[in-house]
């Protein structure tokens, strides 16, 4: 029988200023998105205060003032390491992992014998103690029963972080405790319309007619819709919803040596990573960039190097794509070493249209969405790479509003925490 | 047998030992055995997702042989024992020294050096330890 765990960080961002912040804790805390735009991730306590997902930050400064609210700048280098450091506990546990976005994983379980909840709260209880960053885990026989086991996880304290939901007949109650929107694959307007043909609630919608909800909405409601009855539908890398990070990388053929020619590698993974993003109709924030040579070498140097790049404003332009990816590459490389790979990951997701957008940030390209359409467009009929960006150097002029970024801690010699002896 | 480290590059991870005699102008047969490689990456257990990096200020260790501007390896998944070197977290402040526990079996924070205090947790005072120090990263030229 399938089983499934998602774990998913609690907080994620604030938690891993914490770490190694102590004054954060007990107090009211945000992380603004990049040039400090809007909050997008708050502890418990700023959640108290009313503080929103996505609100402005000049909104917030009464807080700032008068409740002691602490915004801080994203620092996507030091989320970028402490989510590896998770994930990659967390593969530890279980034969199968698919890392969903930065802050959360879906765990295989499938022949996973003894208790499984004793499991997940081993999960929750080595994370927290061996990096530092607490999770939240929910366990069922499908993925979208799985995330709503970790919702409840979030929302009740005394489930201890840990939901088990394989029985049944648990399933279905706290089906008809959770509201159909926080359904995973059930986004703002499906739910709307949901709400107006009556299915308020998880239950009803699992309940519901399957072939009114395929004529009335797409085969993925219905899809959704059975796997809250506990068919099973998504495996480990698929689901109803777009992914929350994409990877384009790849092992070179022949090693290569310059930064030219690291550069028109990393210009396609850029700009492939870039397709797939509008593809599924977004944005994304931060990328990063890694480069290393083979650990099978036995003659060369090891050299393996990663950097985080938070983009001026969120977009799906390749051209800023490949110029914070070009901008990242240019910080790691160094001659030397044969390198061997190379590869951009994309994350921190927005919806396209959805963010706010800041007066006094760098604005986005005018016309960028219609132009890359055409650009996509004559690409999937004439063949991938006909339009294709000729390779640019890095544009080092660009500055993003940083004003309240934490040091890091993890990837920078000069900026380790300092312990007092 | 003399045993060569060879040179390490900057930001090299990577020790090649070769087994050999050094042999001035005329290269050793033992050369064509030059295959293990050892990885102070490895050693220091640093890419284990449980290790940290902090800087270490202060001379409080002095004794233990850790120094103002050390680099210590921090595991959090280590258990930290009796006579250890950990990293605590008291009243709101990160600082490194010996744990050890009192008669009545609380923590105490000793220092290695006889100019500073026995740190005794107070009535209502929180301890936490971070993690255990497993190594220090002492260099030997100050740059």
């Amino acid at each position: 029988m399938a089983m499934f765990a998602l774990a998913d960080c609690k907080n994620f961002y604030v938690s891993s200023e914490r770490l190694f912040r102590p004054e954060l804790h007990g107090v009211p805390v945000v992380v603004l998105s990049n040039n400090d735009g809007c909050a997008v991730s708050r502890s418990d306590e700023a959640k108290a205060l009313g503080v929103k997902m996505g609100q402005p930050y000049f909104q917030l400064l009464d807080l700032v003032e008068r409740q002691g609210l602490i915004a801080c700048s994203s620092n996507y280098a030091l989320y970028a390491d402490l989510s590896g450091r998770v994930m990659r506990t967390l593969s530890t546990m279980a034969p199968r992992i698919e890392v969903y976005s930065i802050d959360e994983a879906f765990l295989d379980l499938q022949g996973i014998q003894g208790d499984l909840e004793q499991l997940g709260r081993e999960m929750r209880s080595r994370v927290l103690r061996e990096v530092g960053i607490p999770v939240g885990v929910g366990i069922a026989p499908t993925k979208t029963l799985a995330k709503l086991a970790n919702w409840a996880a979030k929302k009740w304290p005394a489930t201890g972080g840990v939901v088990d939901l394989r029985d049944p007949a648990r399933q279905r109650r706290l089906l008809a405790l959770a509201e159909v929107g926080e359904v995973w694959g059930i986004g703002r307007k499906i739910s709307a319309r949901l709400n107006v043909m009556g299915i308020t609630t998880a239950l009803q919608l699992a309940d519901f007619d399957r072939k009114t909800l395929r004529s009335m909405f797409n085969v993925n409601v219905e899809r959704t819709a059975r796997e809250l009855a506990g068919e099973l539908f998504f495996a480990l890398e698929d689901g109803p919803e777009p992914k929350q990070m994409i990877a384009c990388t790849r092992s070179f053929g022949e090693r290569k040596h310059t930064l030219q020619e690291l550069q028109e590698a990393v210009t396609g993974y850029a700009t492939r990573a870039g397709e797939k993003l509008r593809g599924q109709r977004q944005l994304c924030q931060a990328l990063q960039v890694f480069i290393r040579s083979s650990p099978f070498d036995q003659r060369g140097e090891a050299y393996s190097r990663a950097t985080c790049v938070p983009l001026p404003f969120p977009s799906a332009d390749t051209r800023d794509l490949v110029a914070a990816a070009l901008g990242g590459l240019q910080a790691i490389y160094r001659p030397g070493p044969d390198y061997a790979k190379a590869g951009v990951i994309l994350m921190d997701f927005v919806e396209s249209g959805r963010f706010t957008q800041d007066l006094f940030a760098p604005t986005p390209r005018p016309g960028s969405e219609r132009l890359m359409a055409a650009v996509d467009a004559i690409n999937a009929k004439q063949g991938r790479g006909t339009i294709k960006p000729a390779r640019l150097a890095a544009d080092q002029g660009f500055s993003m509003k940083r004003e309240r970024l934490s040091p890091r801690f993890t990837t920078s010699w000069g900026e380790l925490l300092q312990v007092k002896c | 047998m003399t045993a060569i480290l060879g040179r390490i590059r900057p930001s090299s991870v990577l020790v090649r030992m070769i087994e050999g005699r050094v042999s001035a102008g005329f290269p050793s047969p033992a050369d064509d055995y030059a295959e293990t490689y050892l990885s102070l990456d490895e050693l220091v257990n640093v890419r284990a997702p449980s290790v940290y990096l902090v800087r270490a200020g202060g001379d409080s260790l002095k004794d233990v042989g850790i120094y103002d501007g050390d680099v210590l390896v921090v595991d959090r998944a280590a258990v930290a024992y009796e006579g250890d070197v950990v990293v605590a977290l008291i009243e709101g402040e990160f600082t490194a020294k010996l744990l050890s526990y009192g008669v009545d079996g609380r923590p105490i924070l000793l220092p290695a050096n006889s100019a500073y205090p026995t740190i005794i947790l107070q009535d209502g005072e929180q301890l936490e330890i971070w993690g255990v120090v497993t190594d220090n990263l002492h260099s030997l030229r100050r740059r």
